[in-house]
């Protein structure tokens, strides 16, 4: 009977499992149908976005030799939240670092995520990676990702190939093509053509267990992308050219710049002191980059395209060039020279006077050229000083001085050809003649150029009024063919036939019976060239030289600038005819010379 | 007309039925969850599913063997069988192994047996004899608490035993005191305990305290005030503080920081996916990125490579998720709510008060099981490790709910017998 009373109490429970019922299909809806985030967090769980790295475009020199080639090379990663590992201690052996640093580096991939894989050690030599991967499925959490190294069979032209490294966030944030971890181009050639030698990356999609095991492709590699090579570079260097150019370099600092003047393809840059490419490849790039970046001689720096000297006497062709043009000169113009005792600028050189321009070049007469500078710049026909210079610094401009080249070198300095605006400024409006000015007219003053902008005026010369812009990369090879870079040609301010009496004049630089090279002189190759001293307040002057050969149809033009040196003729003008030799001929008989470039070292006792 | 000898023909088929239903797809989800390709049999006795299988035939012998006993002997043994079964308890505690913390697991040659499961039906049977033989009166509370002292004792050496989860599933008998008389009040008090605990680890005590005074004023201020009034308003006011202070203490200082862990995860005081929250996040995952359909029987990503710890045995509701989808899940609950609702129908039914508070006990523990494993599989309780009857991977559990729900069966075929 009691029961009876407590009848509706059945109904009350039926009614519970009803709604606890209805509320797990809600829960059930909500999860599977409505919310998103479940599906995406079982993709993320199991899918591995595996990236592969494609190879880095390969690079030779012109004649087809190797520069640079790619190595295999393994990051070992880490994906903190699997690390299970029982031995720490046995891990650390197995990969070579101490337990503080696995400590350390633990906290850094910690901190970047503890699910996401991070690079744990990067770059383990192939040498130890096959013993490591032995091991590597006892520890949970790490695994290996193959990536490359560049690797340079010659350690030559450090500076032009450039070096490449992980990417910054600045970059990333740039380029949302780049990774945390991936490689970019930092310098050189290599950070020219990124876009070209990177190449395409490609996506692997891997379906994997808790433990990161591998369990094959999601959905049979339907999905999967494959990483495209990168694009082959020909240089223009030349290596047998670029290895010559540093042996004579050796202990000895400054830099040689050789153009091919029908291309303004670069034959050879060679910036001195320099450094071995492997030293900052891998993992031993943090150890050695602080030692070249604090190095006093400054290995780094790349002197060819950086370093700025005032031209000394080799800025003379300039200016004969220019009072050509202006009509203010002529083959026979003769200006007369006191030698030691000529005043406002004394003549280094001991000759008869008055000379006619050919000889001024030969002999490099210092007072001829502030006279040929004057006429210039006091010319009637300008009204004034002022309107003089601004012509006379527009030549300078068409020679390219004073400004950068727009080709594939990136970092170059552009010299200076000071505005007159400087000079108002200086010795105030109208306040200066041509002859407060003059030694501009020998390459001095204000007046600075890179050995870069040096050659290039050598390749003008040679090609008689036009260069195209000096580059470094010749072609490129896409899937197989060649794409030759074509520059654009450019023409200077002076006409073509007024650049025959200063070749001549060049030419008995070396041919010439007092010429100011005329030791270096080859019967096989008619050479042209000009010497230069340039005065260096702060110890031995440094040695200059711009030539090319052969005179007609030149294959070379080349400057050379050996700091502290001395006289042009003393090392930059052998230098530079050997050069000219091993480039034109290749193997000689031994000159004395050269082994005296070899050999002398201007760097020692400092 | 029935006849009254005729055992197959009594027997409530609906309810075996939804029984084998539920032990069939149990046994495919099983096999999912634990897949390994090379052990591809689904009969393979190496795997947990071969195991599984053969659980599941002698779970049926068990089920025979019980229909076969007369049914008298449930009655008249079920204190004998209530004491054999505390004994058992007594010598796991003793002779037990320790598998993960509890010390549960009594073993027989290669297999083992948790006594902890049987003490349910064991139990069951020995409150139903208890509260069937007199006129028990549970509104009086004398009579309550003797009753609770059936309850108390295999819940004490359960919790010796460190298996929390197994003692919590004796909280569900409250439904059968309910039904049988229990006060509504004791239930709603009880709830109300419940609820004021959460919130006293949810928000700061004082903020608690404030609450539960202006509750109290408000009320004060509705009702007529006489002394009386007053005085229960104070009284449950102050009983309320205290106990907001005495869970607050008992929290920090006797729950097992796992513990504590798992009821902040559940609260949301704390987000770590990778501890404590870990198995309830990859739990989630799984059902949610079934969809609608499912990503297909064997094709659970989540499953397959292990993301969900335990999923063949406590979180098998993730594989029917995972695989099966919003229908395959929304199957389940309605199998396991057309199962509670049937044994309610029949528990109605009976004759006898034995049969019918047996019925409830039955119902209670497996309404029990049911809800608290689904609603931590999907986020909505904290993770307390009780299987889901006749789905999760286990010989004890799956033999233990076969007794207990065969035992019901048995009675219920032999009700046209009692008059």
């Amino acid at each position: 009977m009691k029961y009876k009373s407590y009848e509706n109490r059945k109904i009350i429970l039926k009614g519970i499992v009803v709604l606890i019922s209805i509320a797990f299909i809600i829960r059930l809806f909500y999860v599977q149908l409505i919310d998103e985030k479940y599906v995406l967090s079982a993709n993320n769980n199991v899918l591995r976005y595996v990236t592969q790295y494609p190879a880095r475009g390969l690079v030779y020199d012109r004649k087809g030799d190797l520069l640079i080639y790619n190595e295999a090379a393994y990051d070992l990663m880490v994906i903190p939240r699997l690390v299970r590992l029982v031995d720490t201690l046995e891990f650390c052996e197995l990969v070579g670092i101490s337990k503080e640093e696995y400590i350390l580096k633990m906290v850094r991939a910690r901190k970047y995520s503890s699910h996401k894989a991070s690079v744990f050690e990067p770059q383990i030599p192939k040498e130890s990676y096959g013993y490591i991967e032995e091991k590597l499925y006892k520890y949970p959490g790490f695994y290996v990702q193959s990536r490359t190294l560049r690797s340079y069979p010659h350690a030559t032209a450090a500076h032009s190939l450039g070096y490449i490294g992980e990417v910054s966030p600045g970059e990333i944030e740039r380029n949302p093509y780049y990774r945390m971890g991936d490689y970019i181009g930092k310098s050189g050639i290599e950070k020219a053509y990124e876009l070209e030698l990177r190449g395409q990356k490609g996506m692997k999609i891997k379906m994997v267990d808790v433990f990161n095991r591998e369990k094959g492709a999601y959905m049979e590699g339907r999905f999967d992308t494959t990483a495209i090579s990168g694009n082959n570079l020909v240089m223009t260097i030349d290596l047998v050219l670029q290895e010559y150019g540093e042996l004579l370099m050796k202990n000895k600092r400054g830099s040689i710049v050789a153009i091919e003047p029908a291309t303004g393809e670069i034959l050879a840059l060679i910036s001195s002191p320099s450094y071995d490419p492997n030293l900052l490849v891998g993992r031993i790039r943090k150890q050695n980059y602080p030692l070249l970046e604090e190095d006093t001689l400054k290995p780094l720096f790349n002197r060819a395209l950086l370093a700025m000297y005032p031209p000394g006497s080799t800025f003379k062709l300039a200016g004969a060039l220019i009072g050509l043009q202006e009509g203010v000169l002529n083959v026979n113009t003769r200006y007369s020279c006191a030698g030691v005792g000529a005043l406002p600028i004394k003549c280094s050189h001991n000759h008869y006077s008055p000379l006619a321009l050919i000889e001024s070049i030969e002999e490099s007469c210092n007072p001829y050229y502030w006279n040929v500078f004057k006429s210039v710049i006091d010319n009637p026909k300008y009204g004034s000083t002022r309107n003089a210079f601004e012509k006379w610094r527009k030549y300078l401009l068409s020679f390219n001085l004073g400004e950068t080249f727009k080709s594939d070198l990136l970092i170059e300095r552009s010299g200076n050809v000071p505005e007159s605006a400087y000079y108002d400024k200086y010795f105030g409006k109208n306040g200066w003649r041509s002859m407060t000015i003059r030694s501009l007219s020998i390459g001095q003053g204000e007046l600075l150029v890179t050995p870069l902008q040096l050659a290039n005026m050598a390749a003008i010369i040679a090609n008689r009024g036009f260069y195209y812009d000096p580059h470094l990369v010749k072609a490129i090879i896409r899937g197989g063919k060649k794409e030759n870079l074509l520059p654009e040609k450019k023409i200077t301010m002076v006409e073509p036939r007024h650049f025959e009496p200063v070749i001549e004049g060049m030419r008995r630089v070396y041919a010439g019976a007092r010429g100011t090279a005329r030791w270096y002189a080859d019967e096989n190759i008619p050479m042209c060239g000009k010497t230069g001293t340039v005065q260096n307040p702060h110890g031995e002057n440094h040695s200059v030289f711009m030539a090319f050969a052969p005179v007609n149809d030149p294959k070379i033009a080349i400057a050379v600038i050996v700091e502290n040196g001395g006289y042009g003729s003393t090392f930059a003008a052998p230098i530079a005819t050997l050069m000219i030799k091993k480039y034109m001929i290749g193997e000689y008989p031994l000159t004395w010379y050269e082994t005296k470039m070899i050999e002398t070292n201007l760097l020692s006792g400092k | 007309m029935r006849s009254r000898n005729n055992i197959l023909q009594n027997l409530d088929w609906q309810l075996i039925l939804m029984y084998l239903a539920m032990v069939i797809f149990g046994w495919i989800n099983i096999y999912a969850a634990v897949y390994n390709v090379e052990h591809q049999s689904i009969l393979d006795i190496s795997q947990s599913y071969g195991k599984q299988m053969i659980w599941i035939t002698s779970s049926i012998v068990l089920a025979l063997i019980i229909i076969i006993i007369d049914a008298k002997f449930y009655t008249v043994f079920s204190y004998f069988i209530y004491g054999f079964m505390l004994l058992m308890l007594v010598v796991v505690l003793v002779f037990g192994k320790e598998v993960s913390g509890s010390k549960s697991w009594l073993e027989i040659g290669s297999f083992g047996l948790q006594p902890a499961e049987f003490m349910k039906f064991a139990t069951a049977l020995a409150l139903s004899k208890y509260l069937s033989v007199t006129n028990i009166d549970l509104k009086n509370l004398r009579e309550l608490a003797k009753a609770l002292v059936i309850i108390a004792i295999p819940v004490l050496f359960i919790e010796l035993q460190n298996d929390t989860g197994t003692a919590l599933v004796f909280v569900s008998f409250a439904l059968v005191f309910y039904r049988q008389g229990m006060p509504a009040t004791v239930l709603i008090i009880g709830l109300s305990v419940l609820v004021l605990f959460f919130l006293t680890l949810l928000i700061s005590n004082l903020i608690l305290v404030g609450i539960l005074t202006a509750a109290a004023l408000t009320l004060g201020f509705f009702i007529n005030r006489t002394p009386r009034n007053i005085a229960v308003i104070l009284m449950l006011l102050l009983g309320a503080v205290a106990f907001v202070f005495i869970v607050d203490y008992g929290f920090n200082t006797i729950l097992k920081p796992h513990q504590q862990m798992r009821v902040n995860v559940l609260l949301g005081n704390e987000t770590d996916l990778l501890g404590a929250g870990y198995n309830v996040h990859q739990s989630l995952i799984a059902i949610g990125s079934g969809g609608f359909a499912g990503k297909g029987f064997l094709q659970g990503t989540q499953t397959k490579y292990n993301f969900v710890p335990e999923q063949s045995t406590d979180f098998i509701f993730c594989t029917v998720g995972e695989e099966w989808g919003f229908i395959g899940s929304v199957a389940v609950v309605v199998l396991f709510a057309a199962m509670l609702i049937r044994l309610l129908k029949l528990a109605e039914r009976q004759r006898t008060h034995f049969s019918k508070i047996y019925g409830y006990c039955v119902f209670s523990i497996i309404f029990f099981h049911f809800s608290i494993n689904i609603a931590m599989t999907l986020g909505l309780f904290p993770v307390i490790g009780i299987p889901l009857p006749f789905f999760s991977y286990g010989g004890s559990s799956l033999w233990a709910f076969t007794i207990l729900l065969f035992i019901f069966l048995k009675l219920d075929a032999d009700r046209l017998n009692v008059l």
